[in-house]
């Protein structure tokens, strides 16, 4: 009997392992073939190390194209996401607090407004909110990519947060009202430090989807010192800009960096909030 | 000083905080959402082209969208990526999650794994790299030729196939819905299992009898979620396809965005803002209806 369980555990391992390498085949294959000398990429693709290790396509990638290194489309790309991911954070969090704790005539309004908000992405919204913010005179800045992320505008942060701060003890609300605590201060030294696990998630979420963003990018970038990374690497690849496979994999590379040393160091706090609040990913 | 004082009172009452703290929102909705669609619904009455004033012109917009074949086509190309894609990959998510639900040492990695892709998918990064893959001579051809020699060739971007280059993106980044069927499959009450064993109930007969009819609200989650997804789907058709051959990959959104902005000619934006009122209303539709589908299929106790 244990003899069996032994093996069937040994089969399911392996059934298991192979795919999970299958999943992240193409991943490995990127950043591996990024390491293979350019012109050896496409013969040897069925060879997933390569023979000959270079740096070559990283040296010649980061050179970037017509007069602009990747330093600048990277720097773009960590001012957008790190400061839109604040601001969604800050006014999240405000919003998620008044939603959940606090009484008040149009709270119930609001709240359907918020879930309004998630049946209105950003694919829906692209032509409005083009026109509205050509009138405001925010196409070529970087404006449309940061401002709105300061007003609470995706839903679901708002509601993930909300659930978050109602799993926090009302009384802990109480013991600081009693000691002469206004809303602002629970909101400040009881809420905010006690949902900190959902803050991590929802930024770690906000700065992935703002640093993947190419549809803002495509709308709103006019000049080449403005554009992000997503945007770049797309015009790095198209081929009448003369770039090599080996280049665009070493940058291709770089650039899901950011995202995948988040997801490996908040991997379990990540896995739990998506199974928790049903996060798209 | 009798003046801050009443002001404090004033902004300490729970109503008004409420407003304080909501505000970022009310601000937001106001000025980046309701005013941006009062503004395209306006302009999806008029010819617009961005460069001259807008004109009034009815419901032409729409009329002429309706006898607009590409539009047709577009809203055909998203539902067969919609009907085709998100039942495959919420049928993955859920294979995969019964496999991975065993605790082993090594689960935690396997669950990280088999979710990466989901949480670097949608990047530009991942667009030009399922580009190259199904090339000619890419590595999916590389592979396919080991078993099936004539497949060294193949074309993966003809009129008939090119969707599904975009399908099987959309199936491998499963993991969002995995993790959300992994955590209510936890949330089974173990005893339903151990009373159907002494009642000889094998291991299939309990999953069609326990453990899918306690999914089923998991499964109607992710359903919608996913279904709304594909209908916006964008980037990826954009950067990987963008459209052709033949706009057998033209998503609809794609198409929103080639009227508003085309590579030649003049920009109709108002037309492209009639397309995104059909959208909205299609997408709400969708969504009414699964939930309307509910009572019929979701257990509920």
């Amino acid at each position: 009997m244990s003899k069996k369980k032994t093996v069937g555990a040994i089969v399911y391992h392996v059934l298991v392992a192979i795919g999970a390498f299958i999943m992240v085949y193409p991943l490995l294959w990127m950043i591996l073939s990024s390491f293979k000398p350019t012109n050896t990429i496409l013969a040897t693709s069925r060879h997933l190390i390569p023979t000959q290790w270079t740096l070559d396509n990283y040296r010649n990638g980061w050179k970037g194209f017509m007069g602009y290194t990747f330093a600048t489309f990277f720097k773009n790309s960590f001012f957008i996401s790190l400061l839109s991911t604040f601001g969604t954070l800050i006014s999240s969090a405000f919003v998620a607090y008044a939603l959940q704790r606090l009484q008040f005539k149009l709270k119930r309004f609001l709240f359907i407004l918020v879930l309004a908000t998630m049946m209105l992405p950003p694919q829906i919204m692209m032509i409005p909110q083009y026109m509205w913010f050509r009138h405001l005179g925010w196409v070529g800045t970087f404006n449309p990519m940061i401002v709105p992320y300061f007003f609470a505008i995706q839903g679901f942060f708002v509601y993930l947060i909300m659930n978050f701060i109602g799993g926090v003890p009302k009384e802990l609300d109480e013991a600081a009202k009693i000691d002469g605590c206004s809303y602002y201060g629970i909101f400040f030294r009881v809420i905010l430090p006690l949902i900190t696990p959902a803050l991590i998630t929802s930024a770690i979420f906000s700065f992935i989807w703002r640093w993947d963003d190419y549809l803002s990018a495509l709308l709103y970038v006019t000049r080449p010192e403005m554009r992000p990374i997503s945007l770049a690497l797309k015009l790095f690849n198209d081929p009448n800009s003369g770039s090599d496979i080996g280049a665009t994999l070493a940058m291709s590379t770089l650039s899901i960096l950011p995202a995948t040393i988040l997801f490996l160091i908040f991997q379990k706090s990540l896995v739990e909030g998506i199974a928790s609040s049903g996060i798209k990913g | 000083m009798e003046k801050k004082k009443s002001l404090r009172h004033f902004m300490g009452q729970e109503k008004v905080a409420g407003y304080v703290f909501s505000l970022p929102f009310i601000i937001g909705f106001a000025l980046f959402l309701m005013i941006p669609m009062v503004l395209s619904l306006y302009y999806s009455f008029c010819k617009y082209d961005i460069q001259n004033a807008p004109t009034f012109v009815g419901l032409r917009n729409y009329v002429n969208i309706f006898q607009d074949e590409v539009f047709w086509k577009a809203l055909k190309v998203t539902c067969y990526y919609a009907l085709i894609g998100t039942p495959l990959k919420v049928i993955f998510a859920l294979i995969i999650a019964l496999i991975l639900c065993r605790d082993t040492k090594a689960t935690g990695l396997y669950r990280a794994t088999y979710y990466l892709p989901s949480i670097i998918g949608g990047s530009v990064a991942i667009a030009i790299l399922w580009r190259r893959m199904f090339e000619s001579t890419g590595i999916i051809n590389a592979f396919l030729s080991l078993f099936f020699p004539g497949m060294s060739n193949f074309n993966w971007f003809s009129e008939s196939s090119a969707i599904w280059v975009l399908i099987i993106l959309t199936v491998w980044q499963f993991g969002s819905s995995m993790l959300i069927f992994l955590s209510a499959l936890k949330q089974i009450n173990k005893e339903l299992y151990e009373a159907a064993m002494v009642d000889g109930a094998n291991k299939w007969k309990q999953f069609w009898r326990i453990t899918l009819p306690l999914l089923t609200p998991t499964i109607f989650f992710n359903l919608v979620q996913q279904t709304i997804n594909s209908f916006l789907a964008f980037t990826q058709s954009k950067l990987i396809t963008n459209g052709d051959p033949k706009n057998s990959t033209l998503f609809y959104t794609l198409y929103v965005y080639n009227k508003a902005f085309p590579t030649q000619g003049k920009s109709q934006m108002g037309y492209a803002s009639a397309l995104a009122w059909i959208m909205l209303i299609i997408v709400s539709t969708v969504t009414a209806l699964l939930f309307l589908s509910r009572n019929k299929w979701v257990y509920e106790d």
